[in-house]
């Protein structure tokens, strides 16, 4: 840990930033240091158009008086850049009062939940434009119709530091890669795509169980599929999801709505119903920064608070909250490990880590066989919620009729729409095949997060799907 | 000549024999307060500044960057670039873009009154908000309002000779709303944007905040059927920004436009005249250079409802046999240039939002879409979004709907589109908004 922590900033430093930081009489300074390294590859058109490399390296400086929070940022980890933005931070929170505390910190025993084996920075770039070229063939080879694929490969190193005025000093470091690869298959109706992706917290032996031309292979598939797929219908009907695919929808159902800031603003609908049945009781919710690898998965939040697997619901009833350091303080309890934030030049808010629901007890064949007409999702895209209503949509990447028990004809992509509470209560078969999906990126108030999400194969009584056949 | 232009010289200056290379630098600050039941919640204040390097060599491209100006980085990156570039697969129409002789038209996008505005008054406008806009209704309560402004200033040089460079400054006050009647919460917004903050509209701000929020209590679902839309000029400016994809000069090139063959083709109403135009003064994207350094230009891309141009950078255009319209963009320095619409405006009709729905018998007012990220393919046009909004029925205004989908494709919105009103509203997007109204789109409710 020491390694970590000490080679950003020296630990004396750290504890005069601090307290120069609480010289104006506040009750709480923290500062947040980053050092990120990401390399970028990008293939287009059969080429490998752009290799590309960065770096970032700052602190943002965060200050607490009563209710209010200064924040102030620098890419200068100086001594003297630090104490400047630790004054602009103070000054900017201060509402009279002088003080001055000495900060003693105290170093955290680091633990880290994602070991990696092999650094994706150790790996010759010639390699990874040699993975990109080799997906870039399998995918137009799955077919003449396949006229366009994109590919991609980026990692990152990040290592930050957390320092605070109740003495903590932590750190972690976070490496993660992801490939992605997208194909565009054309036909006599016109265009369609394909997108398939994988990412982890992990090293480079991601691609030991993942081989990357079976991924472009299944891209290619799907755009090909496409091709032949009628318009969605319009209207309510049943709706299976088929597992790792449909973590999205808690996503964004209940989970955003289960962030304590939401709901201490009484900007959710679930604030107020801790205790109470709000889903079927086939459903437990956890949101979980410690599973291994994973691409939400975190050592500790970027509040310096281990990652935790929290409970949010469990048989159907609401246990808990999502929790940051500034929340859990007003309500005089523990932080979950929820605190999180893009950068450096952020501040941190309550966010997912890897949000999924465990397995239930019904073989999704079954599901299928027992659902006489719906849409079967077989990837879904991305999605938005309104907390405060509960609406919420997700866009079906692919998706195909259910008929008779049967899954048949592929259908035109278009977004789903429900309500959280209404859809949660609505799951009434749930699978026992559990998977996660691919990665994603949170989308909160300006700042994108890398979360993961997983669910068996489940069925939704009756949904919304954005269609235009009757 | 500005120290950032002299900083990306010196870079460039290094280029070696078969080499180009590019420099872009920028450097910023930004201040932003959030107030929450009448107090500061967050007062945020900070600088930036970065570096991003591109080289070409034997029709490779190589690029890096840095979050700080400081020297031994700016070595550092263009070592990096440097080494990337030997990585990429030879590409003929691969180099940066050079001096076209196209003349920058000036703007005055940096506005001294902001420069000197101080931080108390910052404060104050963002507690006015907060206060106007729970004093406009007893059923609203305010999620937060926000002062943001930000003063940035940039360079771009190349080994091609390309130099331009500039700085500009902007402000925005924001206000989210919840409205709770009947056990329900409905959401709003309001916002308004400028150069100078002490003409911040934020009388309206609130009362837009005020009436999205609350004229959303009691809705329900809606009929299921095809019917007419109108598009609220906000919700139009995002659906120009779909639109924009399908124009890229890029996305032409690489076969991924559903209009890539259709170039002197109607693709739209006659209705319909779309140009993009930096130049103007007003957009909130105004600026005098693209994202290579060339200079920005008005474009006319569709007119009358014939597709008359798309939009290049340098690079679309070499691939394509044509020039750059001006049309880099580029998210800072993090990044290479792409191609993209900068500031986009319709032509506008001749009557009012209001004067308009009067005619409408059957119809929805579209006050906000839900994603435009997840349901809507622009390679295939498949449109497909979550929305709210406002009955039309017999010519007014009737219960609110929400929880509801509007589908068709872009293709067909497009020649659907029946009038465009002249509430033309300048907004903070690449696009400008007013109201249009587009036929037979369907609505999925209950």
């Amino acid at each position: 840990m020491q390694d970590v922590a000490s080679s950003v900033i020296e630990p004396d430093v750290l504890s005069r930033v601090l307290g120069s930081a609480m010289a104006t009489g506040a009750e709480f300074a923290e500062v947040y240091a980053e050092d990120k390294r990401v390399t970028g590859l990008g293939l287009d058109d059969g080429k490998v158009e752009q290799v590309s490399s960065g770096r970032d390296r700052g602190a943002g400086i965060r200050v607490v008086n009563g209710e209010t929070t200064g924040f102030a940022y620098t890419s200068d980890l100086t001594e003297s850049g630090l104490l400047a933005a630790a004054q602009a931070a103070a000054q900017a929170a201060a509402r009279g009062g002088v003080g001055v505390r000495n900060v003693g910190l105290v170093a955290s025993p680091e633990r880290r939940v994602s070991p990696v084996e092999v650094y994706p920075d150790s790996i010759a770039k010639a390699t990874k434009v040699e993975m990109l070229l080799r997906a870039n063939d399998a995918a137009r080879a799955s077919g003449s119709s396949i006229v366009q694929v994109s590919a991609g490969m980026g990692d990152s190193r990040k290592r930050i530091l957390v320092a605070n005025s109740d003495g903590l000093l932590a750190g972690d470091e976070q490496v993660r890669i992801n490939f992605r690869v997208s194909a565009v298959a054309s036909g006599d109706t016109g265009m369609q795509t394909g997108v398939q992706s994988i990412g982890g917290t992990i090293g480079f032996e991601l691609f030991d169980d993942n081989d990357v031309e079976d991924l472009a292979r299944r891209a290619a598939a799907q755009a090909l599929t496409k091709l032949r797929a009628r318009p969605a219908p319009s209207g309510s009907m049943p709706v299976v999801i088929k597992c790792g695919t449909g973590g999205v929808l808690f996503h964004e159902a209940c989970g955003h709505g289960l962030e304590a800031d939401l709901v201490s603003k009484g900007a959710s609908v679930y604030a107020g119903r801790r205790g109470e049945l709000v889903a079927s009781p086939l459903i437990t919710l956890v949101d979980d920064g410690t599973m291994q690898g994973e691409w939400g998965a975190i050592g500790i939040d970027d509040e310096g608070h281990p990652s935790q697997r929290n409970v949010l619901i469990e048989n159907g009833v609401l246990t808990d909250y999502m929790w940051d350091f500034l929340r859990a303080r007003k309500e005089g309890r523990a932080q979950s490990g929820n605190g999180r934030r893009q950068g450096y030049m952020y501040l941190p808010m309550v966010r997912m880590t890897n949000t999924y629901v465990l397995n239930g007890t019904e073989d999704p064949d079954d599901i299928v066989r027992a659902t006489d007409r719906g849409v079967y999702v077989a990837q879904l895209g991305g999605g938005s919620v309104d907390t405060a209503s509960g609406d919420f949509v997700f866009g079906m990447v692919e998706a195909y009729l259910i008929e008779d028990g049967r899954i048949t004809e592929p259908l035109r992509e278009g977004n789903l729409i429900g309500n959280g509470p209404q859809v949660l209560q609505d799951i009434d078969l749930l699978g026992n095949d559990f998977a996660m999906g691919s990665p994603g990126t949170c989308g909160k108030d300006g700042q994108g997060v890398p979360v993961g999400d997983g669910q068996p194969t489940l069925r939704v009584r009756a949904l919304t799907i954005g269609g235009t056949a009757a | 000549m500005s120290e950032l232009l002299a900083l990306a010289e010196q870079v460039v200056a290094r280029a070696q024999s078969g080499e180009q290379v590019e420099a872009y630098v920028s450097r910023g600050t930004e201040t932003s307060v959030r107030v929450y039941e009448g107090a500061v919640e967050q007062f945020t204040s900070a600088q930036s500044e970065g570096i991003g390097v591109r080289v070409i060599r034997d029709g490779r491209t190589g690029f890096a960057y840095a979050g700080t100006l400081d020297a031994r980085v700016i070595d550092e990156v263009l070592a990096d670039a440097r080494d990337n570039v030997q990585f990429g697969t030879p590409d003929e129409y691969a180099a940066l873009a050079s001096p076209d002789g196209v003349a920058k038209s000036p703007l005055v996008l940096w506005d001294e009154r902001l420069a000197s505005f101080g931080t108390d008054d910052k404060v104050r406008l963002a507690i006015d908000l907060d206060r106007m806009t729970r004093s406009g209704d007893s059923r609203i309560r305010v999620e937060s309002a926000d002062y943001s402004d930000g003063a940035g200033e940039a360079a771009v040089a190349t080994s091609t000779g390309i130099r331009a460079s500039g700085r500009e400054n902007g402000c925005y006050v924001s206000v989210s709303t919840l409205a709770d009647d009947n056990g329900e919460t409905m959401t709003g917004f309001g916002f308004a944007v400028g150069r100078d903050p002490a003409s911040l509209d934020l009388d309206r701000a609130a009362r837009e905040a005020v009436e999205r929020a609350t004229r959303l209590l009691g809705a329900g679902k809606p009929t299921s059927r095809r019917t007419t839309v109108v598009l609220d000029p906000f919700v139009t400016a995002q659906f120009l920004g779909v639109i924009s994809a399908t124009v890229n000069g890029e996305s032409v090139a690489k076969g991924r436009s559903l209009f890539r063959d259709r170039l002197g083709d109607t693709v739209a109403s006659p209705l319909i005249t779309l140009v993009d135009d930096p130049t103007d003064p007003r957009a909130y994207t105004a600026t005098e250079v693209d994202g290579e350094g060339l200079a920005a230009r008005r474009n006319l891309i569709v007119d009358n409802g014939v597709l008359n141009t798309f939009v290049h950078s340098s690079y679309s255009a070499r691939r394509l046999g044509t020039t750059s319209t001006g049309n880099a963009v580029r998210g800072g320095f993090r990044g290479t240039p792409g191609c993209g619409c900068i500031a986009m405006q319709l032509v506008p009709g001749t009557r009012s939002a209001e004067e308009i729905i009067g005619d409408i018998d059957d119809g929805v007012l579209i006050q906000m879409v839900q994603g435009l990220h997840s349901g809507v393919n622009t390679v295939s046009g498949d449109f497909s979004t979550g929305a709210s909004g406002l009955t039309i029925r017999n010519g007014s205004l009737a219960e609110p709907v929400r929880e509801f989908t509007i589908a068709s494709t872009l293709q067909r919105m497009l020649l659907d589109v029946a009038e465009l009103g002249n509430d033309l509203e300048w907004l903070p997007m690449r696009a400008t908004g007013l109201s249009m109204v587009i036929r037979d789109v369907t609505v999925s409710g209950s």
